[in-house]
């Protein structure tokens, strides 16, 4: 198994290091053998790995320390892998998902510079991630953690002499630093408590405790964890740097902002799930947090009209369900929303891509439209996808988002208002999905005429990757069919090793919600708000389409806000970036480093040298004077000599 | 008197051969035909071999010769080694400089040997009359290599200059053996040391550090120290380019030698002189340390230049002799045989680099070097980057190993002065280093291919330089070993 968990993760280090140090020499056949090849070789053990495991309802963790990393006092930390249930489903996702984009890249990146370094970031970025989800302490998970934020950085920042691009890679660099301070605080927090931070030691430790025990020091170290997710899954308020993302290639945006890294977050908290249950105050933030950006994110992405930033609005707003799933102490829920997430948002993503590849780079929608006929299959993919995120029955969201639904309100620590700003927002989704479907897809064509004879389906290298994945964007759901509706929730049972106890904890403690409803009227609201959202976006955007333009002038105030993003971005710049910049500028840079710091060094170069300018004159050339110099000397030290 | 055996004649045997060649070059110069004194050049080159083979033999002859005079010791056997080490990579630097410069004189051959053959008495004696005589051969013949391009005042000058205040410098160190000699009744070191320790009244102590005093100053002026450095820069910038190269460093090693033999060996000894003897070196150190960078800073004229840096270096080697003890010694013997490899190999590549009576030495003159020779340049940078003391060259090794007999004699504060000083020393060897690189080439370098002795020699420099600068070690540990009674 230890040896299985390394095939998983040393081929894609490998082929990064191949790639990196030899690409520039290779074919792009070359690069690509070797960046999607080891892709597949990782993902072929992850399923090995899987189906070898035998982990049994019972059987611990599958825990191997490969070498000891750090050791210092009473410290210490193997580098140790960890394997359990959860680690299993997020391999297969991150492995599977991340071959076929990086498949699909083959196609996308075929005509754009850079083919070696991308296949080597992206190849580094899956090794990292997979550091990530196998670490068995928090010091290894935080290598993979930073690993892949330096992925995105390079990735983001991949057409770098593009100044929007480096600075949306700086931007997420930047705001994901301030949630990764928190997460390392919170990391000496637990080991300043609990002596360990290596998950087979720490979690028993805290499991035996009783609910309530350490109450202060778990609640502070849960929230400055989450502190990290929100940075890293870019939740309110720390989510302003995924938009900006978006400036990356497509496929970067698909693996990384969509289906897996962004989701690190929620992979981190449900690995932690001890720590929060034992914490109920910080789970409780984490609802909160996720079910405000979820409706919040999904505000935004009405009236966005540039498509990827549609999805990452929506990607921000999805993964704000996720949270609540997990806030809410269902942290099954979260964990099936992000598998099925990964599966159709990776979709809608790689659709994108292909049309953003037929436009010449456009992605406006307002300049779309009828582009269904060119292109078919990217035409129904996303439409797949669109249902799926929508939570149409039978796709593969209905299932995980339903699954959330009911968790909200009958969860442990659920609560009327959570199910009904999700359900909200579930309708809103639906709308802005099918807004985004119509203008790209449907009625007539706006496409500029220069572009329109360009625009034509990809090639078979970006639409089997996307046939794929809209397969399981369908069959994702089914292996978590709920009760009600004649399934047996094997996703939930699945997990229930790892997250069992922790929810009977809760269980036991009395602190079960007291909101019991039936699943089907659940249900049947989220559908209901689904089946508006999706007419509403009918009826403004195929039937009449005067409609949304007189409700924008109509209420022009609220049209404005939701356009310009609410001016979060305004804001933060005039409240942080501004001062910062300027504080760093007049105080640090013009007084401190050019008065003070470059002042000294330079005042004592200048007076070094006007020292040695003196010196010169001394030698005049004069013997006479010369004389006298050495007789000055000895004069000098026999006086030395007399006065001592 | 004792007899006079074949042992004695043994124990000198480098001496010998260096002046008995020294001689023959005379006798052969009127037969040589005119262009054609090369030749005794490479007679020479013969002689300083085999002097080097001398002196490696008689190390398995230890002991004292003509009356405890002459001590054959580990000690001196280095230096003696160093010296011949500087002189042939002169000679190797200087034969294709007098064709060059139509210096049609095999005397100039014999002076380096003859200068050679005084240092290495200087270095070996143990007996200040003898120390003297050393002195002198070997600063007579220097004063007139100084001179040797009669044709250029800037050459007469620097002999004239050197030939005066050295003669007055010289008249110190005398006068302080004639008060040694007052107040001990010897001349000899071992015997003064024996009398100093067992009977510390015996001598009127302020006469006696009157007499150190005088002394020092006469060394002083030979090592250049502060103020005695005064006379440096114009002497070796008007000497031809490759005497310099001797000038800077044979005459240098072997008057720290003395200064080392005297002041630790002899009158450190001596507990009352502790104090005055550790603030005399002390001060000078800084004093030189701080003069010869800070000076170096603002030359433009790259031999002016490397006589301020060898000035700075004296004050180094200075601080190594401060720290004193066995540690200290070490440290400046290393010291003295990795700024000899440096300090000649740059000296005679800038010789060769300046053209036909040296015309191109400003520092100007060097802008663009790299771009039309690419080899010569990346040689001189690596003399200029050991003489900063970069690692993995001799110049940091040098230097660290001073630093550390430094530190180890709780001289904190000095060891501080002298790294600061390093820091500035960057600088204007740097500014050599960037002209040639970053500056537009506007020199014409017509110079040919550097000639093959040169090339040697400067081989010879190099690998030596990143040996010494990679494996110090084993060359340190046999310094620290060295049997001499008086450590």
């Amino acid at each position: 198994m230890e040896i299985l968990l390394l095939l998983m993760l040393l081929p894609p280090l490998a082929g990064a290091a191949l790639n990196g140090i030899f690409g520039r020499r290779f074919s792009h056949g070359l690069v690509s053998v070797i960046g999607c090849g080891s892709a597949g070789i990782a993902a072929i053990f992850a399923i090995a790995a899987a189906l070898t495991s035998h982990l049994g309802p019972d059987t611990p963790p599958f825990v191997h320390g490969y070498f000891t990393w750090i050791q210092a006092g009473s410290f210490r930390t193997d580098f140790a892998l960890y394997y359990d249930r959860l680690t299993l489903i997020m391999t297969l996702v991150v492995t599977v998902i991340g071959f076929l984009i990086h498949m699909y890249s083959r196609g996308y990146m075929e005509h754009e510079g850079g083919y070696y370094r991308f296949f080597c970031y992206l190849n580094l970025f899956l090794f990292m991630m997979l550091v990530l989800i196998t670490a068995g302490s928090y010091p290894v998970m935080f290598v993979g953690w930073e690993g892949v934020g330096l992925c995105s950085y390079l990735l983001i920042g991949f057409y770098f002499p593009k100044k929007s691009a480096s600075d949306a890679g700086k931007k997420a660099f930047i705001v994901t630093r301030i949630g990764d301070a928190g997460f390392t605080v919170g990391v000496a927090l637990l080991f300043w408590t609990f002596g360990t931070v290596n998950f087979p030691e720490l979690f028993p430790k805290v499991a035996a405790l009783g609910l309530g025990d350490q109450q202060h020091t778990l609640t502070a170290a849960c929230l400055l964890l989450f502190l990290g997710a929100v940075g890293k899954s870019a939740q309110l308020p720390l989510y302003v740097w995924l938009p900006d993302a978006m400036e990356g290639p497509t496929p970067v945006s698909a693996l990384i902002h969509a289906a897996t890294m962004v989701t690190a977050g929620v992979y981190m908290v449900a690995r932690s799930n001890v720590l929060f249950v034992h914490a109920p105050e910080a789970l409780k933030t984490v609802s909160a947090v996720g079910c405000i950006t979820a409706f919040f994110a999904a505000t935004i992405a009405l009236c966005q009209n540039d498509l990827k930033r549609m999805l990452a609005y929506s990607t921000i707003s999805q993964l704000g369900y996720m949270f609540t799933g997990c806030g809410v102490a269902v942290f099954s829920s979260g964990i099936f929303h992000l598998m099925t997430h990964a599966c159709f948002k990776a979709l809608l993503f790689l659709a994108a891509g292909s049309v953003m590849h037929a436009m010449s780079g456009e992605l406006d929608m307002r300049i779309m439209g009828g582009l269904r006929h060119k292109m078919p299959t990217t035409f129904w993919t996303f439409l797949i996808a669109t249902l799926a995120i929508s939570g149409v029955p039978g796709f593969a969201g209905f299932f995980s988002k339903d699954g959330i639904l009911a968790a909200t309100y009958s969860g442990p620590l659920g609560s009327p208002w959570l199910y009904w700003l999700l359900t909200i927002t579930a309708g809103l989704t639906a709308f802005y999905m099918f807004r985004g479907l119509f203008m790209t897809f449907c009625g007539k064509s706006r496409v500029p005429h220069d572009l329109e004879h360009h625009v034509h389906e990809s090639s078979s290298k970006m639409t089997v990757p996307l046939m794929i994945l809209a397969v399981f964007s369908i069959v994702a759901g089914y292996v978590g069919i709920p009760e009600v509706l004649g399934g047996s929730e094997r996703f939930d049972h699945f997990l229930e090793p790892v997250f069992g106890s922790s929810q009977n904890l809760l269980a036991s403690n009395g602190v079960a919600a007291a909101h019991t409803a039936s699943e089907l009227v659940l249900m049947i609201g989220s559908l209901t708000a689904a089946g508006v959202g999706i007419l509403v976006a009918y009826w403004f955007y195929l039937r009449s389409p005067e409609i949304p333009e007189g409700l924008a002038t109509a209420f022009s105030g609220a049209y404005r806000t939701l356009v310009n993003k609410y001016y979060v971005d305004e804001f933060y710049n005039w409240l942080i970036v501004q001062p910062v910049v300027v504080g760093s500028r007049k105080f640090l840079w013009q007084f401190v480093d050019t008065g003070v710091i470059d002042g000294a060094v330079n005042g004592s170069a200048e007076a070094t040298a006007d020292v040695g300018q003196v010196l010169r004159r001394i030698q005049s050339g004069n013997i006479r004077s010369y004389a006298a110099w050495v007789l000055l000397g000895a004069v000098g030290w026999l006086g030395y000599l007399l006065l001592r | 008197m004792t007899s006079v055996g074949s042992a004695d004649f043994i124990r000198i045997l480098p001496e010998l051969v260096l002046s008995g060649f020294a001689l023959l070059v005379m006798m052969l110069e009127p037969v040589t035909p005119a262009g054609k004194k090369t030749v005794l050049g490479w007679v020479s080159v013969v002689g300083v071999i085999l002097a080097g083979l001398a002196a490696a033999a008689i190390a398995f002859f230890p002991g004292s010769a003509f009356s405890a005079s002459i001590s054959n010791d580990g000690y001196s056997v280095y230096l003696i080694e160093l010296l011949l080490l500087i002189a042939l990579l002169t000679l190797l630097g200087s034969m294709a400089y007098l064709e060059r410069d139509a210096i049609d004189h095999g005397e100039y051959y014999a002076l380096i040997l003859m200068a050679t053959a005084g240092g290495a008495f200087m270095v070996a004696s143990t007996e200040l009359i003898m120390v003297f005589i050393g002195l002198e051969i070997s600063s007579i013949s220097t004063y007139i290599l100084a001179g040797y391009k009669r044709g250029e005042l800037q050459s007469n000058e620097s002999s004239v200059k050197y030939f005066l205040l050295g003669s007055f410098a010289t008249a110190f160190f005398l006068y302080g053996i004639a008060f040694v000699y007052g107040l001990t009744g010897t001349t000899n070191l071992d015997v003064i040391r024996e009398t100093l320790v067992n009977s510390p009244s015996s001598a009127n102590p302020q006469l006696l550090w009157l007499a150190v005093i005088l002394m020092f100053v006469g060394l002083a002026f030979k090592v250049s120290t502060a103020p005695f450095q005064i006379w440096t820069p114009d002497v070796y910038q008007g000497a031809p380019a490759p005497v310099t190269a001797y000038l800077s460093t044979a005459p240098k090693a072997a008057a720290f030698a003395v200064l080392v033999r005297l002041l630790i060996g002899s009158f450190g000894h001596v507990a009352s002189a502790g104090p005055l003897i550790f603030w005399l070196l002390w001060i000078s150190a800084v004093l030189t340390m701080c003069l010869g960078n800070l000076a170096a800073l603002w030359q433009s004229n790259v031999k002016r230049l490397l006589a301020y840096s060898s000035i700075a270096h004296a004050g180094y080697i200075l601080v190594g002799v401060t720290a004193g003890g066995a540690e200290g010694t070490s440290s400046v013997l290393f010291y003295l045989g990795g700024y000899a490899l440096m300090n000649v190999g740059a000296f005679i590549l800038v010789a060769h680099l300046a053209g036909a009576d040296e015309r191109r030495t400003d520092v100007e003159d060097f802008t663009g070097l790299a771009a039309d020779r690419p080899g010569m340049a990346a040689c001189l940078t690596v003399f200029m980057l050991s003489l900063a003391g970069f690692p993995s060259t001799v110049g940091f090794f040098a230097k660290f190993y001073v630093f550390r007999a430094a530190m180890h004699a709780h001289l904190t504060g000095l060891t501080v002065i002298a790294l600061l000083n390093s820091v500035v020393s960057v600088y204007y060897y740097l500014r050599l280093v960037v002209a040639m690189y970053m500056g537009e080439g506007k020199t014409q370098v017509n110079e040919a291919s550097i000639p093959r002795a040169l090339g040697f020699a400067i081989a010879v420099s190099l690998i030596g330089i990143f040996f010494l600068g990679l494996f110090p070690s084993g060359l340190l540990s046999d310094l620290t070993s060295l049997h001499v009674p008086w450590l």
